[in-house]
């Protein structure tokens, strides 16, 4: 399972540094989407600081949707879908693989918009640790379920309408979890934040464990 | 010797359609048996069928001496499909496609080089994107997986399609080598001046059923077109 999870990851990542929609699509389009609430927002730095949380994970959550559209996409035609049942892989391996490609995409995404928080909400965190333990959590959380959701919904011909009506309020936990952890290590109220850890961890190894258990019935009925 | 296909009665489901309506068939390794019919005679859910891509619901069918209806995952990985669409990833390059396919398989990367020159991929090519290749290419580069992978059941669906006249020479060549090697071969086809000459059995297909099981050109005088072990139509 693992070798096949690190096969079909390298396999992924390989295709979107050739294709790169991550870096000319996806990231554009999430820094857009931070620009434009700040613009909406208005010029008012505290208001800009206090909503700086929701906003990076808003844009994190639509990230997913499109990486998770893209890494279903490069298997959309029938041969490649036919050829990766047809290849021996175990399915968790496909599913675990899959997750890992799309989590290091959304890893490049949140550095950029990390950085765009910090410039254009000049934001500053008290508690950096807080910040980063809960963006590893969301991420394979997010991962997680994008991935298998997006099996789900990759043999329907309107799986990309579908996808984030099925994602976006199953990972709205995420979304609250992210944003409070967020805000708490941006004023340094780490207790609070940690809080908010025992949310993002239990999320993601739920998701992993359902899709190791359900990626291979998915596919077969996808 | 078991065979390699042995489909009793098969009936198979695409989405909620029947694809296939009860097939009796039968095919020995090392047989190369043509699937010939119209459009929509069931020819490609036959081979989807015996690849473990479309689930039999009922009579009996066991393919390498798997039950398709109890496991088809053991089936799949021990097959070799070559659909309508190459299985190519269009940003992999033909030698990226073919290691991909062999190191899935858990197989040694010797067997990459070897498969890219049997099929003339060779320099250029094999670093140009798959999406890049012409049709003609991109379909030797599906072969090159399928000879690298060397399977014991090749599934050849209109293989023809799309190849030039020396590549045609070529892939009638590989489906040659892979049967005297052992492995069972169905090829499916609407032209049967292509296909036939190939074949040990020739199987007529007709609204998901097969109608008539027909001696082929390859070996004139072959076991009993109703005797286990070879193709056979009850």
């Amino acid at each position: 399972m693992w070798r096949d999870a690190v096969l079909v990851a390298g396999k992924d990542l390989r295709i979107e540094l050739r294709s790169r929609v991550a870096l000319w699509q996806v990231v554009p389009f999430a820094v857009l989407v931070l620009v434009l609430f700040g613009f909406a927002l208005g010029p008012g730095r505290a208001a800009l600081r206090t909503a700086a949380p929701g906003l990076y994970w808003l844009a994190v959550l639509f990230s997913t949707i499109l990486v998770t559209q893209r890494s279903f996409a490069i298997e959309s035609g029938e041969g490649t879908r036919d050829g990766l049942r047809l290849a021996g892989i175990d399915p968790a391996g496909v599913f675990l693989g899959k997750a890992a490609a799309v989590a290091a995409q959304l890893v490049a995404v949140q550095v950029v918009l990390g950085a765009g928080i910090v410039i254009l909400f000049d934001v500053r965190f008290d508690a950096v640790w807080l910040a980063l333990v809960a963006s590893v959590l969301a991420t394979l959380g997010l991962a997680a379920a994008g991935v298998l959701y997006g099996a789900l919904s990759s043999g329907l011909r309107v799986r990309e309408t579908l996808l984030p009506l099925l994602v976006l309020p199953i990972v709205a936990p995420v979304l609250i979890a992210g944003s409070r952890a967020w805000s708490a290590a941006i004023t340094g109220a780490v207790a609070s934040g940690a809080s908010w850890l025992k949310i993002l961890g239990p999320f993601a190894a739920v998701y992993v464990a359902m899709g190791v258990v359900l990626y291979g019935p998915l596919q077969e009925t996808a | 010797m078991a065979s390699a296909v042995h489909l009793r009665s098969a009936v198979a489901l695409a989405g909620r359609f029947p694809a296939l309506s009860g097939v009796d068939l039968s095919v020995a390794p090392g047989e190369v048996v043509a699937v010939l019919g119209p459009n929509g005679a069931g020819k490609t859910s036959l081979l989807r069928a015996c690849a473990g891509l479309l689930p039999v619901t009922s009579g009996e069918a066991v393919v390498l001496g798997c039950d398709l209806r109890a496991d088809r995952a053991a089936v799949r990985r021990r097959v070799g499909l070559l659909g309508h669409d190459a299985s190519l990833y269009d940003e992999l390059t033909a030698g990226e496609n073919v290691r991909f396919a062999v190191r899935a398989a858990g197989m040694p990367a010797t067997r990459v080089d070897a498969a890219l020159d049997r099929l003339g991929l060779v320099g250029r090519l094999r670093r140009t994107p798959a999406g890049r290749l012409s049709a003609g290419q991109r379909r030797r580069a599906a072969l090159a997986v399928l000879v690298a992978r060397s399977p014991e059941l090749w599934l050849l669906d209109e293989p023809h399609a799309g190849l030039d006249a020396s590549a045609r020479s070529l892939l009638d060549g590989l489906v040659m080598e892979a049967a005297e090697a052992g492995a069972a071969v169905l090829l499916s086809s609407h032209e049967p001046n292509l296909t036939v000459p190939l074949a040990d059995h020739v199987v007529s297909m007709a609204g998901g059923r097969v109608t008539e099981v027909a001696r082929g050109p390859r070996r004139p005088v072959l076991s009993s077109v109703t005797g286990e072990g070879s193709a056979s139509v009850a």
